[in-house]
């Protein structure tokens, strides 16, 4: 079948094979920071963002994103550094094989959300898996860079 | 210091942070066959027949192979030191299978889809035979795992394939029986944990090509680059120098990849077919049939005076190693060794253990490896001691705990600590969780209690007298330095940390330190980055390698001064005379001049390998609100307080730590691996195996009380095992202190305090 996506911007038409997941279609299409990190949708690495909204690209067909936008971190390269950068003033990143997918959800979250609490970002962000940093990392780099943002202090134990 | 015990960013973030293609699934190019494993769905069984005509006829079906296929010497897949102490009992595909998930046929395809429509089409024929599932019948048992004639055991370690068994011994000093029986008083008790899964976010994985000069080229996401080109030469019956192998960047490892997990099935498929090709383990795959920590019955013993002092301790442990024996012989080791030594000044000791093979997926290596589940063991047992003096149990660690200067109790070697802040990290520890304020326990008035819980850990650094790191440090022409090792960075910062020790040595900024790991072809030797080896055995390597080049810079500078070269020095952007700083040359001249008619090579190759191991400490507490009604436990608070001597990144160290934490949080309360009685391995998904969200733990405050290790480099031991130690023994205290029961069983999972509490228990719940 016949489909239409705009990727990142640029417009994707193409004939594709019915039961190509969205995952599938994205990684070939040179989106290689959405990873598959399981079959089950439980780890959140293949987070894009869908018509607006996070969705996991592994438990959506290509074909229901057509008509339709979709972003991931290829296309948002500025916010990531900006805000991938927090992170990575925690040393947070670890591994960073799960980094796009949960940072492509905090970049989500806040535009639905500007200025969210610790809370807000912990159950926002809870279908986002990572093994490595036991997560008090990614929460004090979240919250250094919405300080920041809002021109407020960072908290004690931040970026040093 | 000016770049060592600096909170740096990694080298490496900004590439992770925006999500940059550098993984290897992102870097594997068109035309690769795909490799696929049909897998055995039986525990134990022999291959009677096995039909694949119907599955070669799918269009872009390369090549499907069968036992028969396959080299027929044995070898292991534990990434460790030749000779390997884990037995030789593996091969790439074998006849009996031994457990469900073992491989039976390789399948290579131009695409995954024709691969997986082709597993489909083989028709295997089984002789299905009995399996042996239970680890405490296997010793002995009639059931043999490993039957063949052909297994064998390197070295003495109390291997015997027809008795099951792949490892037994033991050690220690005094008749422990007698000190116990004159104690006043004691406590034994039987705990039990799991084959936990390391769950790393990305799955095993490897592509093989044939190079230029006909060589195999393996890319893998590897700890252990110099092991796996070993264990591919033994698997393929090929030179090692016909083999190269290189890593790519590891989406974590945590020991996982110290094993050959995925390595042997691509690499023969690309040998034989001269094809590029690539496995890639499902999440499934990964769950069921890779390398995860060894399941541990552990029987303590422990015996103190009235006052308090602990005067023996008997640790005996039965160790499954699943159907291989990869890491089986070692793991046991650290059970006894790092529990019972954290105590000192006791007149017994004794540690003995089997270590047996079953029919269930082999273990490998997982932080922490055996540590955790013997201090899991003794440290519970040490809070039952307490509990049953009548004692505060902070108050019995301050009277036992191993101190500075401890010649450590049951070290072979009779090796002293020369670092130890324990004292400090327990002291502490305590202030922030509010020990004496909170201990043991407060009855919020809601059907909820909170209460709290402690114990202590070590681990090592690096294997003494075995490991090797080493270090190539050159200068670049434009006076900045190539830093080249074969360690393997996971995720942990080690390609920053090694950088951060090199410009501290050099005078210089972390940014003028380009780093290069891992190639077998190019890199200096390592081991591979394990056992809590990497800071400080390649650390130090660094360190030297660094000193030395400091040395040959002088020298070709004092060529060019046309001075001694004693009577000049190098402060990182030049070498000069202190006595007449006008007789200078820059950095980069020197290079610049290396490069044209010179003789002296500005580049150094340094090995580092370290008699003994010094082991970091740490002690952590929680506090916990248990709902007596539903039994769940929520971890309000951790405070982990380590000593891992000079942190060589304050942050890295740290998040070492919280990510630790986390892993045995999981570990202890839902990390759960159950077996149907037929042998298959129920919790084969992230949904059915629930590694902890973000709304599963607390908050994690973590401290440093640093020792200086003067072996170490810049005074730093190890950080990455001693992390996850200490959690299980913390949580199951605090647990006990809400609910009167002591869970000698991992996971203590919400069901079984809940049907502990509704049933009224109180005291020891086993199984």
């Amino acid at each position: 079948m016949k489909i239409q996506i705009q990727l990142n911007g640029k417009k994707i038409q193409e004939e594709t094979a019915p039961g190509t997941l969205l995952l599938d279609f994205v990684r070939k299409h040179g989106c290689a920071s959405v990873k598959r990190g399981c079959e089950t949708s439980n780890c959140g690495l293949c987070t894009v963002i869908l018509n607006g909204k996070p969705v996991l690209s592994c438990s959506v067909l290509a074909a229901r994103a057509d008509g339709g936008t979709v972003e991931t971190l290829e296309g948002l390269q500025e916010e990531a550094a900006e805000l991938g950068a927090f992170i990575a003033d925690q040393g947070a990143e670890q591994c960073g094989f799960c980094n796009p997918g949960y940072l492509l959800n905090a970049i989500a979250l806040f535009r639905e959300n500007p200025d969210p609490t610790d809370q807000e970002i912990l159950e926002y962000l809870a279908g986002n898996l990572c093994r490595c940093s036991g997560y008090e990392g990614q929460l004090r780099g979240l919250r250094n860079f919405l300080e920041q943002k809002h021109g407020r202090a960072a908290e004690e134990g931040g970026a040093g | 210091m000016k770049v060592v015990n600096q909170p740096l960013r990694k080298k490496d973030a900004m590439a992770l942070v925006t999500g940059k293609p550098v993984f290897l699934e992102d870097q594997i190019p068109a035309g690769t066959l795909a490799v696929k494993l049909l897998r055995s769905p039986h525990a134990n069984a022999l291959v009677e027949k096995i039909h694949t005509e119907k599955a070669k006829l799918v269009p872009g079906v390369e090549a499907i192979y069968t036992w028969e296929d396959v080299p027929k010497q044995r070898f292991t897949m534990a990434g460790q030191t030749y000779p390997e102490p884990s037995p030789y009992d593996r091969l790439i595909l074998d006849r009996h299978v031994r457990y469900v998930g073992d491989p039976v046929a390789i399948v290579a395809a131009e695409t995954a889809e024709a691969a997986e429509k082709a597993l489909k089409l083989i028709r295997v024929e089984y002789q299905v035979l009995p399996a042996l599932l239970d680890f405490r019948q296997a010793k002995d048992n009639e059931l043999l795992v490993h039957p063949e004639e052909d297994w064998k055991a390197l070295c003495p370690v109390g291997a015997d394939n027809k008795r099951n068994l792949c490892a037994s011994g033991g050690s220690g000093k005094g008749d422990v029986d007698q000190v116990l029986a004159g104690c006043d008083v004691t406590v034994e008790g039987t705990y039990h944990t799991l084959a936990a899964q390391q769950a790393m976010m990305e799955t095993f994985r490897t592509y093989c090509s044939i190079d230029t000069y006909g060589r195999l080229n393996v890319v893998s996401s590897t700890q252990i680059v110099f092991h796996v080109r070993r264990i591919l030469s033994n698997a393929l019956g090929i030179p090692k120098t016909r083999i190269r192998v290189t890593k790519a960047r590891i989406g974590g490892g945590f020991g996982a990849k110290q094993s050959v997990v995925a390595e042997v099935f691509p690499a023969f498929v690309t040998w034989m077919t001269k094809k590029p090709s690539c496995l890639i383990f499902t999440r499934k795959e990964s769950q069921t049939a890779s390398s995860p920590r060894h399941e541990m019955e552990v029987k303590v013993r422990i015996g103190a005076g009235a006052d308090g002092r602990i005067r023996a301790i008997d640790v005996r442990t039965l160790s499954n190693t699943g159907a291989y024996g990869e890491h089986g012989p070692t793991t046991v080791g650290l059970s006894g060794t790092k529990s019972i030594s954290l105590y000192r000044n006791l007149e017994a000791h004794r540690f003995t253990y089997d270590v047996v093979y079953t029919n269930v997926m082999s273990a490998g290596a997982y932080r922490g490896y055996g540590a955790t589940q013997g201090i899991f063991a003794v440290e519970t047992a040490v809070n039952e001691l307490a509990a049953k003096l009548h004692m505060d149990p902070a108050r019995l660690r301050e009277i036992n705990m191993v101190r500075q200067g401890d010649v450590m109790t049951s070290y072979d070697s009779a090796q002293r600590t020369d670092s130890c802040a324990l004292d400090r990290c327990f002291a502490r520890v305590k202030e922030m969780i509010g020990w004496e304020e909170k201990y043991p326990a407060r009855d919020m008035g809601n059907g909820k209690i909170r209460s709290v819980g402690l114990a202590m850990g070590m681990q090592g650094s690096g294997i003494s007298g075995v490991d090797v790191g080493s270090a190539t440090l050159k200068l670049n022409d434009d006076g900045g330095y190539m830093l080249s090792i074969g360690s393997a960075d996971m995720g942990t910062g080690c390609d920053t940390i090694l950088a951060q020790i090199a410009a501290e040595v050099l005078d210089c900024s972390l940014d003028q330190i380009s780093v290069s790991a891992a190639d077998t072809d190019t890199s200096p030797y390592d081991s591979g980055s394990y056992a809590s080896s990497t800071t400080y055995v390649t650390g130090k390597a660094v360190e030297k390698a660094g000193r030395k080049l400091r040395e040959l810079i002088l020298e070709v500078g004092a060529g060019a001064l046309e001075l001694p070269a004693g009577e000049l020095e190098f402060d990182g952007r030049r070498v000069y005379a202190p006595a007449d700083e006008s007789r200078e040359i820059s950095l980069e001249d020197i290079a610049v001049r290396s490069m044209c008619g010179n003789n002296q090579a500005l580049e150094i190759t340094v090995s580092n390998s370290s008699e003994i191991s010094p082991p970091p400490f740490m002690a952590g507490a929680v506090e916990i609100e248990l709902d007596r009604e539903t039994g769940e436990v929520k971890v309000l608070d951790y405070a982990a307080v380590v000593d891992c001597g000079t942190p060589i990144n304050p942050h890295l160290a740290r998040v070492q730590v919280e990510g630790g934490l986390v892993q045995a949080i999981g570990m202890t309360l839902f990390e759960n691996i159950q077996y149907s009685p037929e042998g298959r391995l129920r919790n084969n998904s992230l949904m059915q195996y629930k590694i902890p969200t973000r709304l599963d733990m607390g908050k994690l405050r973590v401290e440093f009380q640093s020792s200086y290790e003067p072996t170490g480099p810049f005074g730093a031991k190890s950080i990455g095992e001693i992390v996850i130690n200490t959690p299980a023994p913390a949580l199951v205290h605090a647990i006990a202190n809400a609910t009167g029961c002591w869970f000698h069983s991992l996971p203590v999972t919400s069901e079984k305090i809940a049907m502990a509490v509704l049933e009224g228990k109180t005291g020891v719940i086993g199984d």
